[in-house]
């Protein structure tokens, strides 16, 4: 077995860029140097071209109508904010109320943040032990002052897919419009905006093997024709929804990138979706007191989140520090609390604090996932022999029955 | 985040890793900490003829700066009096280990504990007097 140190497999966070990627950006950064916007010379056509190509290529990959529904961003934050403000400031003479849930990316919670500061209602829905939000919640929250409802496709650190056409069905016979941050799931899981009814989309390169620093966000045209508030004043780019010279080299890779899930999307699915399952299998025949955080059925391919118990994450991460995973765990972040999402499911901060997510992707290996096994295996029996907790809990004692000195 | 070396190698190669029998008058045991939290240590000292701290051993729930701030305390304890051991402070270990301010938490549990486990033999040891 012979693998290369470090191993990458914290795909969620991001993907390395793929080569065939690359060999379609190089061009332009070299000679197909022009901008975009340039409509009076040859540099200038050469470059819109490509932009245009890859408008077309994104557009399919998510089942547009029209390659001119695709607005470029600078990535996914961007897509997020665009959506909900643009939105919120367009249509706020119809309704000032949002509907959203407690999982979602930051990009979305600190948006609808400053959107109450600016006199918005939002509702944040709870989700289940899994993570999901049903299309009834979404029914029940929905009022006549109600304009956009915004629910991810998949979470980027649970993996939990949401039950979106069954969710779009009640915004589209509400009258409601829906925004998606498809961030994780595109390429993964289904996805299909006209299937699912969904108005808004975000999508950003760097999760998908293309570049970081370019993102999208899909606009619908047609039944409804969505409108809404430019967020970045310029030069009237991207048709008035985003101003400012766009990322040519970064596009032709992120069109690249999608027309690669087209084709292969589905069949690296199903190996992803094996990958995890000899991963997961593997550490939890072996080891006790292993806990999945999220859903096994509704779930991306790659995701697992573990809970090693009575390990802490950040401890485990250093334990097997030649491969880059994240943790839920409070050491990890700055705020010192444990990940919001883990605890909007009910997983106890004990448990929140022995997380790992690992997230496979297109280049890692069988020989990677057993070699990544082997080596959890061997550190989570080190660090349980040097865990008080797990002493005390080999000793039959109630963890919870224990007085605490909380701190 | 970026470790310090000493960090590293302590978190690599505890010092001391270990359990002592907790119902021998001779050894105080120190239970700091809360899972809830993401940290819990255990530290105990076997304390010999003269007050002096004769073995240290410690078992934590925690990240890499908590285990190395105990597994340096207990390397700390071994061979100090309990007047001197006492002495120990947090921001000594601050210092030893190069910890980053959101770490210094781990010191300070590492303190309590070092204090914990005195104050357990020392009860231990009145209770001792008072029943001879
Ligand atoms: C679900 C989700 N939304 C949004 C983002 C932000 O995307 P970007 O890095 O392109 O701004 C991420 C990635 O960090 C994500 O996982």
């Amino acid at each position: 077995m012979t693998v290369q140190l470090p191993i990458f497999m914290d795909n969620n966070s991001t993907t390395p860029v793929d080569p065939r990627v690359l060999d379609e950006m190089l061009p332009f950064f070299k000679g197909n140097f022009g901008n975009a916007a340039s409509r009076s010379h040859s540099f200038g056509w050469v470059a819109e071209e490509a932009v245009e190509y890859a408008r077309e290529r994104i557009a399919k990959l998510i089942g547009a109508q029209s390659e001119k529904e695709i607005v470029f961003t600078s990535g996914a934050t961007e897509s997020d904010n665009v959506a909900l403000k643009g939105v919120a400031e367009f249509y706020k003479d119809k309704g000032n109320h949002i509907i959203t849930a407690v999982t979602e990316h930051k990009a979305i919670l600190d948006a609808c943040k400053r959107l109450e500061r600016d006199g918005f209602e939002v509702t944040y829905l709870p989700v289940d032990k899994q993570g999901i939000v049903s299309a009834d919640q979404v029914r029940e929250a929905i009022t006549d002052k109600t304009i956009l409802v915004s629910l991810m496709l998949a979470n980027n650190e649970i993996g939990t897919v949401q039950p979106l056409e069954a969710i779009g069905k009640v915004t589209r016979e509400k009258g409601v419009l829906l925004h998606t941050d498809a961030v994780q799931g595109i390429g993964k899981v289904e996805f299909d905006v006209q299937k699912m009814n969904v108005d808004l989309a975000s999508i950003t390169a760097h999760k998908m093997y293309g570049p970081k620093g370019v993102g999208a966000l899909y606009v619908r045209r047609s039944k409804p024709r969505v409108r809404l508030v430019a967020q970045m004043d310029g030069g009237g780019h991207e048709r008035g929804m985003r101003s400012g010279t766009l990322n040519v080299p970064g596009i032709v890779g992120f069109g690249k990138a999608a027309d690669i899930l087209i084709h292969e999307g589905k069949e690296e699915s199903a190996r992803l979706f094996a990958l995890r399952e000899r991963l997961r299998s593997r550490i939890m025949d072996a080891l006790d007191e292993v806990y999945v955080n999220g859903s096994m059925e509704h779930r991306l391919p790659g995701n697992i989140n573990l809970s090693f118990n009575f390990v802490e994450g950040e401890a485990m991460m250093m334990a097997i520090k030649d491969v880059a995973v994240s943790s839920g765990s409070a050491c990890t972040s700055s705020s010192l609390e444990p990940s919001y999402v883990l605890r909007a499911l009910g997983v106890g901060d004990e448990l929140a604090h022995s997380s790992i997510r690992f997230g496979l992707g297109r280049f890692n290996t069988e020989d990677e996932v057993d070699y990544v096994a082997d080596l959890v295996l061997s550190k989570v029996k080190h660090l349980r022999d040097m865990s008080p907790l797990w002493e005390m809990h080999q000793e039959g004692i109630d963890l919870k029955s224990v007085q605490w000195t909380a701190h | 985040m970026a470790y310090s070396d000493k960090v590293v190698e302590h978190a690599e190669n505890p010092r001391n890793v270990g359990t002592l029998d907790k119902s021998d008058p001779t050894v105080g045991t120190g239970l700091v900490g809360a899972p809830a939290c993401g940290d819990v240590m255990r530290l105990q000292i076997k304390v010999g003829e003269g007050g002096v701290i004769e073995d240290a051993k410690f078992k934590t729930f925690g990240c890499g700066s908590a285990i190395a701030s105990s597994s340096l305390a207990t390397e700390w304890l071994k061979g100090k009096t309990l007047d001197e051991a006492e002495q120990i402070k947090n921001g000594d270990i601050v210092t030893e280990l190069n910890l980053p301010p959101v770490k210094i938490h781990c010191s300070v549990l590492a303190e309590d504990a070092i204090k914990s486990a005195i104050d357990d033999y020392r009860k231990k040891q009145a209770a001792k007097r008072a029943s001879t």
